[in-house]
């Protein structure tokens, strides 16, 4: 899916987009929205005023006005369906790859037989060889596979899919490159991880989060209020001899009403949903995508998404009397076997001393004993020698004495600044200790400060002893950390952190994490993680990349940010509006006010139709910015609020006096009116 | 606009911020029924006696549901007590002048009007009621009310304040200790002060004087050559119908009668006393939310307001009208019509401020004479739902409700979304803010509406032409608002407009009250995010910003057509043409 982006304004995009948007003119799909369900109820009456008109405006006028509320209904509708309009794209695309297919169910008695994969359901065991399609989304009980999910992930590198542990879960619609795997069907048609995922990016599943129902009842009040305005404004006017025309008090209403982000909010939720999309992240609803912005609590899990996952050898400390390259030759010779990524990092270090990486095969008379976990040792006899390297226990018991203080002192060093020690021994001689690091990613520590800066506490959750997660923590810049941690104790913290009224973000992958995704406000279940961690979040990270996490919490940032830019904008747009069509409404009846005329419009009728025709265009002129979503920024609430108020407030204040203006003299030149 | 107004202008809001902290800090105790005063020695015994009298018990507390119906339940005995002193007060003692029964509208109109704290008065005081009338129906509820609107708004202060629960105080309590400890004592020493000033408190009857020169034959009360001159026990009541931003004269010229308000220190001292409990009360919310910069922030926008309004009235008012400019009269007095001599424009537009930024209503000066611009800025004070300091309690919560509005409308643009000192604000909270403002926007504009098109709205009115409709816009915003001021140019004692008003007021008070009521309820139970730096600032100039905008946007925006007819048009007709009506 990452392969298929669409730029913003894609021209398919947009022509379905423009022939939705008079789809969407429907009364039904109206309804939903308040505020643009008033203004079509005014065009419809504006335009029925065409028909039946009392005679005291020119038809020119009153058309015009009726075609442009008409077009600030479309222009909505098309905000609407352009966000939808990126998600319909790619549900498209994710349609093809879900081919039919013919599955191996396997009958109770071992036997296969062969069945369309729609007949499929939960708990059928199916045999998947390679080159075939995975038919369901299920769970490895037998066997092994490398498999090739690009379908929905878009990346190509095949990814190891195993019985047993946390790398079980396949998804249907992948493909299988190389051995063969029974797999137990876990979901129903139609209740798929690819059906899922096309619905959700096709919007079909959308409802409306929290924050947009208490918006949409804001603007529903604001909306009612003006009603009331406008309702009493006949009366009052009939009082002091004004009457107002049907088209004048609907074009007042209709800019007044926040038509602005009426029009827009829909748009801004969907482009939130999409723009996790476009960073490979599947927001299973969009108040996860809110509850995102809402996070001041990010758990994070140490390997992998703070450290790279292995630990690499940073220092050669050799005992007295032993030579820092006698040290770093024999720590080689002892890592030549040993094929974890520790291991390899010590052969690396050693060659910075001269010693090139030797091939087991250049020494046949070596015997090489490898690292086992079991031992937690590895090492060679070579020319007599019996060189050893590993954990320092393990060492010790290995030369059956005891290590000389200056080691013991270099073991703690290492132990205290949060690496990890090794020894090498050669017979019952201690040569020296390794210094294992644990390797913080690069630019996590600027992160990290940026979401202090936002208010966002960051906490590391280790296995480690108390000792090294600090030595790390510290290293990374985190605000905290859980040493030693048990699976279950995610949950616990999680708890109590929303106890203390946190909002708790975190990632996962295996099934033991899944009662705490499920209880985070925003859980990040890896992509290659379990079915149960799938399940259990309320986002799924395509790419399985912890770190992700970090973007998962900015997007919802700017989708409420955009949201509430939007509607101060929407709002304070009125003030402008109010001076362009109230004087216009009452200069006829009381010349003497013509110097309300501030921005000094032409006329009365083209003072109106300017207003109206600024209030449709300043909708389509917000598109791009409703789906980009506003730039985000890494500040703190004050500063972030004073930046916004000035651009959105102040500008959303101004701006529309020149926008009128400017539309008035168009109007004008082209003698609309 | 004189060096004598900035200076007292400078002096008015330095006391005023000067005062608040003191006045917030024993409100604090107050408002605590555990709280200590130094009139415990005295008091304590006494309010221990009302509790068991009342069978309360001061240690538990109500949640927002029985709150709000013992207060809604004291409100209504009180309202039919009312009622019945009134329509009764011909079998009552202390009626010297031997005044009948108040009419069944008129009586109803009233009892409503001092039950809400508005003190609407569609009677003279000095030939309607009697002084039994006066002292125990009226003032009862001068004491009353305005306890139980500072109650109210402490429950929501300690809505926002308190988390994760249910108990929100108890109202008798809060009823017995603000009367016993704050209206009670604080209208003693200042009725006393009046009466240093020269504020009449007796029991004679009216004094018949022989007038030097004779009287206007229109006045059907004087006889050609004689004079009557009211008596009655005023200090007590001035001193609490202030205090308690009731407003209520008890004179009908009301703060601008001599017996009222007799000096320039009464006067600087009857202004102060208005706004002192609610500008206090922003330093309580301060306090007891633990954020005094969030307290503050909301004095400052109440202020910034308050001054904006002080100087637009006074420069209109300052100016004089053009069309006696233009007739020889000499503008430099400023316009004069309708003010005492003794107070000048200055004086009055600033008592005209103060009193509609509250709900108070007392008037030193005739607001239907004011220019139409100075007009229209008690007129507008008055529609932005009294919140620049406002009534005593009313005024705080009324503001709050468009704190919770200010916060929801720009919240989301920290990144999160809406919280307000901690707590989410949720659809549910949204719906009943909203429904308490559009309870007074509906009840303003809807009666106003009505009353113009019909032949009793009309027909009451003494001006024609934009001046009649301002004054329609203005009865039912001061009657829907609780303020009790009248742009006296509209004769309001007919059964329609008794009834209508009467209606206006009770919609005002507490058809906007549950609603406040509810939202303290609600943000109680919210669980409290800990404040951190995403946390929205409610406290710093950029909060007030925030706040004066959303109230002068939403009551703009509602208000402006119908002022665009009355005052604004007006405003033209008079400097732009010749146009009389």
């Amino acid at each position: 899916m990452a392969a298929i982006h669409h730029s913003l304004f894609d021209r398919r995009i947009v022509g379905r987009a423009m022939l939705d948007s008079f789809k969407k003119l429907n009364p039904l799909s109206l309804r939903k929205n308040p505020v643009m369900f008033v203004t079509a109820v005014g065009a419809v009456m504006t335009t029925l005023g065409l028909v039946v008109r009392s005679g005291k405006e020119s038809a020119g006028f009153v058309f015009q006005i009726s075609l442009w509320l008409w077009f600030t209904v479309l222009f909505a509708n098309f905000a609407e369906a352009m966000a939808e309009g990126r998600g319909k794209a790619q549900a498209r695309e994710l349609r093809k790859t879900r081919t039919s297919t013919i599955a191996n169910r396997l009958r109770e008695d071992g036997t296969i037989e062969a069945v369309p994969a729609e007949r499929l359901r939960k708990a059928d065991l199916v045999l998947v060889v390679a080159g075939e399609i995975i038919p369901a989304d299920g769970e490895i009980i037998e066997g092994a596979a490398s498999v090739d999910e690009s379908a929905i992930t878009g990346e190509s590198a095949p990814v190891i899919r195993e019985a047993g542990g946390d790398r079980s879960a396949v998804t249907g619609g992948t493909r299988v490159l190389s051995d063969r795997i029974k797999v137990r069907v876990t979901a129903d048609p139609g209740e798929s991880f690819l059906d899922r995922m096309i619905n959700l990016v096709e919007g079909a599943e959308r409802r409306k989060t929290p924050n947009e129902i208490a918006l949409t009842i804001l603007l529903s009040a604001l909306t009612i209020i003006f009603l009331a305005v406008i309702l009493t404004l006949g009366p009052l006017g009939r009082y002091s001899g004004v009457s107002f025309t049907i088209t004048s008090l609907v074009a007042l209403l209709v800019c007044l009403i926040p038509t602005t982000i009426g029009g827009l909010l829909n748009a801004i939720g969907i482009a939130g949903i999409d723009r996790m999309v476009q960073k490979n992240v599947l927001a299973m609803s969009g108040r996860a995508v809110e509850a995102a912005g809402d996070v001041d609590v990010l758990l994070l899990d140490k390997t992998g998404t703070i450290t790279l996952g292995n630990r690499q050898a940073a220092a050669f400390l050799p005992a007295a009397g032993v030579t820092i390259d006698e040290l770093a030759n024999a720590a080689q010779l002892a890592s030549l076997a040993d094929e974890t990524p520790e291991g390899r990092s010590i052969v690396v270090l050693a060659k910075t001393y001269g010693f090139r990486g030797r091939a087991l095969s250049e020494l046949p008379e070596a015997k090489f004993i490898p690292f086992s976990a079991q031992t937690r040792m590895s090492g060679v006899d070579i020319d007599g020698r019996r060189i050893r390297k590993g954990a320092p226990d393990a060492v010790r018991a290995f030369i059956g004495q005891n290590v000389p203080a200056e080691v013991l002192d270099s073991i703690s060093v290492i132990s205290f600044s949060g690496g990890t020690p090794l020894l090498v021994a050669e017979g019952s001689r201690v040569l020296g200790a390794v210094h294992l690091k644990d390797i913080v990613k690069g630019g996590l520590r600027d992160r990290f400060e940026r979401f202090r800066a936002m208010g966002i506490k960051t906490v590391m959750i280790t296995g480690d002893n108390p000792l090294t997660a600090a030595a790390i923590a510290r290293e990374a810049g985190m605000d905290d950390f859980v040493a030693e941690a048990k699976p279950e104790d995610k949950l616990r913290l999680i708890r109590s952190e929303q106890a203390a009224g946190h909002l708790v973000a975190m990632t996962g992958d295996g099934t033991n994490d899944a009662p705490a995704l499920a209880q985070a406000d925003v859980g990040v279940a890896m992509n290659t993680g379990t079915q149960a961690a799938k399940e259990a979040g309320n986002m799924v990270d395509l790419d399985s990349n912890p770190t992700k996490l970090i973007e998962v919490v900015e997007i919802g940032k700017q989708m409420l940010i955009t949201r509430g830019a939007l509607t101060t904008f929407s709002i304070a747009n009125d003030v402008a509006k109010y001076f362009a069509i109230i004087p216009a409404m009452l200069v006829g009846a009381f010349p003497v006010i013509a110097p309300l005329n501030i921005m000094g419009l032409r006329s009365p009728a083209s003072a109106i139709l300017s207003a109206v025709i600024f209030n449709a265009l300043i909708i389509i002129a917000l598109i791009p910015l409703a789906l980009r979503g506003v730039r985000f920024r890494p500040l703190g609430a004050t500063a972030l609020l004073k930046r916004n108020l000035l651009i959105y407030g102040l500008g959303g204040l101004l701006a529309p006096f020149a926008g009128i203006k400017l539309v008035d003299m168009v109007v004008n030149a082209l003698h609309l009116i | 606009m004189d060096l004598y107004g900035w200076i007292q202008l400078a002096l008015f809001l330095g006391l005023l911020g000067l005062l608040a902290k003191p006045v917030g800090l024993y409100l604090v105790r107050v408002l605590d029924a555990q709280g200590k005063t130094f009139l415990d020695r005295v008091l304590k015994p006494v309010e221990r006696r009302l509790y068991r009298f009342m069978g309360v018990d001061p240690r538990k507390e109500q949640d927002w549901i029985h709150y709000t119906v013992s207060l809604l339940a004291f409100s209504l005995a009180g309202l039919l007590f009312t009622f019945a002193v009134l329509r009764l007060q011909h079998f009552l003692p202390l009626n010297p002048q031997k005044l009948g029964p108040v009419g069944p509208h008129l009586a109803f109109n009233t009892a409503v009007s001092f039950t809400t704290n508005t003190n609407w008065q569609n009677y003279a005081g000095e030939t309607t009621l009697s002084y039994f009338s006066q002292m125990v129906g009226l003032v009862f509820h001068n004491f009353v009310s305005a306890a139980a609107g500072i109650a109210a708004a402490a429950v929501l202060v300690r809505g926002i304040a308190r988390h994760s629960t249910r108990a929100l105080g108890h109202f008798w309590v809060d009823l017995v200790r603000v009367n016993l400890y704050l209206l009670l004592p604080a209208s003693l020493i200042f009725s006393i002060f009046l009466g240093s000033q020269g504020v009449v408190q007796n029991f004679n009857p009216a004094v018949i004087a022989a007038a030097v020169e004779t009287a206007s034959p229109r006045d059907s009360r004087t006889e050609a050559g004689a004079q009557t001159i009211a008596q009655g026990p005023a200090a007590s009541q001035v001193a609490i119908k202030m205090l308690g931003t009731n407003g209520g004269g008890f004179f009908n010229a009301n703060a601008a009668h001599p017996y009222e308000n007799p000096t320039p220190l009464s006067n600087f001292i009857q202004m102060l006393s208005i706004l002192l409990i609610s500008s206090g009360l922003t330093y309580y919310l301060g306090r007891t939310v633990r954020n005094q910069g969030h307290g503050w922030a909301v004095w400052s926008a109440m202020a910034l307001l308050f001054l904006a309004s002080v100087l637009i009235c006074w420069r209109a008012e300052s100016g004089g009208n053009p069309r006696w400019t233009a007739l020889g009269v000499d503008p430099a007095a400023g316009n004069m019509e309708g003010k005492e001599v003794r107070f000048g424009a200055f004086d009055s537009a600033l008592f005209a401020s103060v009193t509609t930024a509250a709900s108070c209503g007392a008037v030193n000066s005739m607001h239907d004479s004011f220019t139409p611009l100075g007009g229209l800025i008690p007129l507008f004070n008055i529609q932005l739902g009294e919140v620049v300091f406002g009534g005593v309690g009313a005024g705080l919560y009324g503001m709050l409700v468009f704190v919770v509005l200010a916060v929801f409308l720009t919240g989301l643009m920290v990144g999160r979304s809406p919280e307000y000192l901690g707590k989410k604000i949720e659809a549910y909270d949204v719906k009943i803010s909203v429904l308490a403002v559009v309870i007074l926007f509906f009840s303003i504009l809807g009666f106003s509406a009505w009353a113009a098109v019909t032949q009793w709205g009309t027909s009451a009115l003494h001006n024609a032409g934009p001046h009649g409709l301002s004054e329609i816009l203005y009865a039912y915003s001061s009657g829907t608002g609780n303020n009790g001021s009248a742009f006296a140019g509209l004769n309001g004692d007919s059964p329609s407009y008794n009834v209508t008003l009467a209606l206006a007021m009770l919609a005002g008070r507490f058809l906007m009250l549950v609603p406040v009521m509810a939202l303290a309820g609600s943000l109680a139970t919210k669980k409290r995010i800990p404040p951190s730096g995403a946390s929205f600032p409610v406290a710093g100039w950029m909060f007030t910003i925030i706040l004066v905008a959303t109230v002068l946007i939403v009551g703009a925006l509602t208000f402006l057509p119908a002022l665009g007819l009355g005052p604004i048009v007006e405003h033209f007709v008079m400097t732009g043409s010749s146009l009389l009506y």
